[in-house]
Order: C-alpha cells, then structure tokens, then sequence
C-alpha cells in the first residue's frame, strides 16, 4: 500500500456489519418470543405468518439498511497531526482528535466481534464522559498498528507506513505480574458478596414456588436429608438446626461461586507486561481487553486491601493516571497479590513502596475530638427531642450507642490514618478494616490548599488538599505548621518540572 | 509563606460591587417584606424592621469582609489565591501547571471596569481556581504573565 493510502479516509471493517447482525438479533429474540407467544396463544398458525413474519422482516430490515447506512458513512482517516472521523448519515460530524491529546489507545474484544477477529478501538483523551472516540469495529492487526501510530506520532518519530495486513512488529515485552488459573479461583473466594447473597435470598422467597423443594421449610429439609434410613427424622431440633445450616449453607455457596464466576469471566488469564511503552494489560476470558498504561503518565499509585484479605497479605495495585478517570477504563496493574508482587510493579512506574525511613505522622488528636464532639452533639440534640416527648429509654440510646460508635470510629480512623512526606514522594495510610495506601510522586501534583473552618482556626490545624490529575489525594486534621511545611516541600518539588513534562516526557522520572 | 504576609490586596472598587449586587438582593428581600408587612394587619413592623437592620448590616459589614479575607499573590511563579470568611482556603497553583486561563467580566463587574481571573488545571480537585476583584487591566497583565512563564518552561 502506498503512503497516501494512510491519509485516504477509511471505513471500518465490513465484518462490523456481521457483528452488528449478530447483536441485534440476539436483541430481537426476546420481543419476537413474546409476540410470538401473544400470537400463537390464539392458536392461529396461519396469522403468525401472515403478521408477524413480515413485522420481523420490516424491524430486521431497516434496522441491517439503517446499520449499513451507518457503516458506509462512516470513515476515518489518520493524517500528519490527527485522527479524523467523519460520521452521520442525515447530519454529518467530523471530529479531529491531535496526537498530542490521545492519552491512550484501549482494544478491547466483546464475545461476538472476537469471533470475527475485530476489535474496538478507543481513543482516550482525558477529557472524561463520552467524548473519547471510538472505532468499531476494526480488525485486531488495524488495532494494533492505529495504537503503534499514535504512540510513535507523539513520541515525535513518524512510524513507517506499514501495511495494514502484515503483523504489527511487536516490541520487546517483559512478564511483570499473570495471575495462574488458581490465584484467579483464589481471587474469586475474596470477592464473595453479600450483596448477590442478598438477591438471591430475595429471589428465593419472592419466587419459592419455582424450587422443587420448599427452602424455608424446615420439615422438608428433614425428609430431604432423613433419606431412607429416616434417622435424622427422629433428632427433632438438631434436625431443624441441620436444615437452617443447610439453606444458609447454599445461599453462602451462591455467594461464593458468583465471586468465583465473576473474577474469573474477569480476570481470566491476567497479564502485566512492560513495553517500551509502558505498561500493558490483557485479562478477561470472554470479553477480552488490553490495555496500555504509559508508565511516564502514572499520577499516584494506590495499594488496597480488604478486611480478611488483608489477613492472608492480598493486596491490591492501582494506578492513578490521567485517563484514568474516563469511566471503562479500569487501571487496576495488580488485583490480587502478595506485597513481594506488587513491590517490583510498583517499582517499574517510577515510583516506591514507603521506605522505612519514612516518618510516620498521625492527625491531631484535637481533630479527630472536634469531629466527635460536632457528632456528639447532634446526638445529644435527639436525645433531647425524645426526652422531650418523655421517652426516656429511647433517650438513652442515641447518646450510648452513637457516641460509642462514633467515638470508636473516631479513634480507630485517628490511630491508622497516617500521612508521611518522602523525599520524592507523598504518602497517605487510612482505614482500619481496609488499610488503604496512596502513594503520589511530589512532581506530579497540581495544586496545593490549606483549608481550615473555623473550628480548626480555633484549635490550630488544617487540611490539606492536593490537585491530582484523575483522583483525590488530601491529609486531614493535621498541624498547621506542618501542613504549611508539607505545602512548601511539595510546592519547591512541583517547580522543578513543567506540566507537559508531567504527563508528556516519556524519559522523565517520578 | 504565612498566612498574611505579602499578600496583595483587590481592587477597593470590588467593595463597591459587592455592595451593589447586595442591594440589588436586599432590595429583592425588601420588597418581600413589605408584601408581608402589607398581608399582616398593622404596621408593626415585625418583618420590616428585621429586614432592615439585616440588609443594612449585610451592605455595611460583608463587603468589607470579604475584601478583607481575600488576598492573592504571584510571587516564586505561582499564583497563590487566600480566600473565604469562615471557611479559609488558601490554594497555590505553580504557573507550570496551569492548562488554560480565562478572564471573565459579569455585567456587574463591566460597570466597576473589575475582571475575574480564572486558572485551570489538570488535578481533579481544584481544577479551578477563580479570583474575583481584580482590576480588568489587572486581571489580561495578570494572564499575559502566567502564560508567558508557560510558554518559557515548554519552549
């Protein structure tokens, strides 16, 4: 192909076409079931025929004219400094996205276009919501080199136009991080939820009749599992207690095989590669997505954990980048590994795990005592209002088992909220149940605030706010004086680089 | 950097407009007043009198507050924006992360020749700053200087 082919408008792939055929037929099935019903329930083959097959046929056929329509007026283009797309079939759009404003260039693979071999080509800007661009559907080796061109464009070096259908050269790749099947079945114990349980235990109840056994009936239980030799018949209580086990027991079990089921249709065969490019990531079984996280745009990077994961040392490696706020996109490096795992990703981004010469700072203990007593005294006032209408049990409650609570809480999220300032990097630590670590690289904020309500005027601390492109970072409750020290530190560190070398600089370091 | 020190402040002309849009919604809560005046049998002046000493105390007392709360600075190449009465906030945005910068005039600040200052930026708190009060020559020298110094730092 000649070189000004690559500056000719094209049109996606006419497989797209097949793709969309498929889903909407599948969409179809539905409502033709249950016309089909209403119209066979009169029992009249031949008005089937008559009516609804020429419906279908109308609804199938303007919708495959509508989609081709679409597909043919539809073309993009790749020029010196964009990508166009021309779109539309009453009225026409055309949107240039410059090189210099992609963020990112996502593939990813549905069931249906990876049986055809296409992918959908998304173009991230940053901007957030819908307004990144998006190509569908193309053919994966198209996907590829599109991403290889935007990457090389920005990076200033023009690709050689190459041939759409020789394989893209791929470029060095070293394995960071693969989850093997039995860390994603491991993974998927982890992600139980209370929440399916809770469903499926409302499913149940509402639609009891369906099973062919009664769930709640304790004496039906008994003659399921009595079997022939009846003896569990003859135990009476302990019977029903084996049965309520039993319908807890399954509710529990269909809790743990949706998590099972949901982790793995999600992170099925789970890859963390470092590119030249930065880092890539391909996971899921069905829907296959592969994505690309340039190392030099990672923000700030978060190590999270949960409440029993943490007692088995699982944690979590998510990165903060500045596309990473457009919805879809996931930045998640690392789901599910052992800090030994995490360390060496954590260190390809430019970035560290808190050293151990890192001093630790808590909050002051007056912020987290005003924050009790505002909380305290809103209870105190309901107290009020129903000793007022003379309850004076109900009085009491309010103010035990809140204050209680509340004064735990306060407690506890004062004794792990921690905050640290590294020599390159920042560093907050909250939570009890959940310990969640940020880690945000001195050179990277946007912006630094000190705000204080009157409260904290009084009693002298502040809270700190960092600008932070695609998150939210801040330190509560601490010291002026430190928090001014932390602003000053930070503010001398972020002078020393420009934005553009923030998020565009490829050999710049964290 | 302390609290105070070296700040610069707005223009004295913000006291005015400040002054003004709030007369324009004293004379709003006014009018209201009276119709409840009117509706209660009597002049009693239940309603009235609150009103007044409320609008009266809000045009003498808030515009001088807020003029006073609000203080800004350019110095060491950031724009530092100190803001708020009970609410403190004192945000520094270095010139080399600003994005873009907007100048705004509302209607009311076209009549006292005063601007807002906008800067954006790429963090997602505080991706705005705004300052309002600046003289409108100001505010454009103001934008020319930020940008110039980006300009400088991406060649």
């Amino acid at each position: 192909m000649s070189e000004s082919a690559d500056h000719t408008p094209r049109r996606t792939d006419p497989r797209t076409f097949a793709v969309r055929a498929v889903s909407l037929l599948s969409q179809l099935v539905l409502p033709i079931l249950v016309g089909g019903y209403a119209i066979l329930d009169d029992g009249n083959l031949a008005d089937l025929i008559v009516f609804f097959l020429p419906l279908v046929l109308a609804v199938v056929g303007a919708n495959i004219l509508f989609a081709y329509l679409r597909w043919s007026r539809l073309t993009y283009a790749v020029g010196e400094a964009d990508i166009r797309v021309e779109s539309g079939v009453l009225s026409r759009a055309a949107r240039s996205v410059p090189y210099e404003r992609i963020q990112d260039v996502s593939l990813e693979q549905k069931v249906v276009p990876r049986l055809f071999g296409l992918v959908e080509v998304k173009f991230e800007t940053g901007a957030g919501g819908d307004d990144d661009l998006t190509l569908a559907y193309l053919p994966e080796s198209e996907g590829e080199r599109l991403r290889e061109l935007v990457r090389s464009r920005r990076e200033g070096t023009t690709l050689q136009p190459s041939d759409p259908d020789t394989p893209v050269p791929t470029d060095s790749s070293r394995l960071l991080f693969a989850m093997s099947p039995r860390r994603v079945v491991t993974f998927g114990l982890f992600e139980f939820s209370l929440a399916v349980v809770a469903v499926v235990a409302g499913f149940v109840s509402q639609f009891d009749f369906l099973l062919p056994f009664e769930l709640w009936d304790w004496n039906a239980w008994r003659e399921q599992l009595a079997g022939p030799e009846q003896w569990l018949a003859g135990m009476g209580f302990l019977a029903q207690i084996i049965g309520g086990v039993f319908a807890l027991g399954s509710l529990l079990l269909v809790g743990v095989v949706t998590g099972i089921v949901r982790t793995a249709l999600r992170e099925w065969n789970f890859r963390l590669e470092r590119t030249d490019k930065g880092l890539r990531r391909r996971r899921g079984m069905i829907t296959r997505t592969d994505l690309v996280m340039p190392v030099h745009r990672v923000q700030a990077l978060r190590v999270r954990t949960g409440l029993v994961r943490r007692l088995f040392g699982w944690h979590a490696l998510k990165v903060v980048s500045l596309a990473g706020d457009s919805g879809s996109a996931n930045h998640e490096a690392v789901p599910f590994a052992q800090m030994e795992e995490i360390a060496p990703v954590v260190a390809e981004t430019g970035f560290a795990l808190p050293e151990d010469t890192v001093e630790w700072r808590r909050a002051m203990p007056a912020y987290r005592i005003d924050d009790f007593l505002i909380g305290f005294v809103f209870m105190l006032a309901i107290s009020a209002v129903a000793l007022a209408f003379g309850r004076g049990f109900l009085a009491l409650l309010p103010v035990l088992i809140g204050g209680t609570w509340m004064g735990s809480h306060e407690f506890l999220a004062w004794r792990w909220g921690w905050h640290a300032l590294g020599e390159r990097q920042l560093y907050t630590r909250r939570g009890w149940f959940a310990p969640d670590l940020s880690i945000a690289s001195r050179h990277k904020l946007q912006s630094v605030e000190i705000v204080r309500n009157p409260l904290a005027r009084l009693r002298g601390y502040a809270d700190l706010r960092f600008g932070l492109a695609g998150g939210r970072l801040r330190i509560r409750g601490l010291p002026l004086a430190e928090a001014r020290r932390i602003r000053d530190a930070v503010l001398t560190s972020m002078a020393e680089q420009d934005f553009s070398a923030v998020v565009d600089d490829a050999g710049s370091v964290a | 950097m302390d609290d105070a020190e070296d700040l610069n402040p707005l223009d004295p002309a913000y006291k005015s407009m400040l002054r003004l849009q709030l007369a324009i919604a004293a004379l709003v809560l006014l009018a209201a007043a009276t119709i409840a005046e009117v509706a209660i049998p009597g002049w009693t002046g239940a309603v009235w009198i609150p009103a007044l000493l409320l609008t009266t105390y809000a045009l003498i007392r808030v515009p001088l507050r807020r003029y006073h709360a609000t203080g800004f600075s350019l110095a060491e190449e950031r724009l530092r924006v100190v803001r708020g009465i009970f609410f403190r906030a004192d945000t520094v945005v270095p010139f080399g992360r600003v994005q873009h910068i907007d100048v705004g005039q509302g209607p009311l600040e076209r009549v006292f020749g005063l601007s807002t200052l906008t800067v954006h930026t790429a963090g997602t708190h505080n991706a705005s700053v705004s300052l309002p009060g600046l003289r409108h020559e100001d505010a454009t020298a103001m934008r020319e200087d930020i940008r110039a110094a980006i300009r400088r730092d991406t060649r």
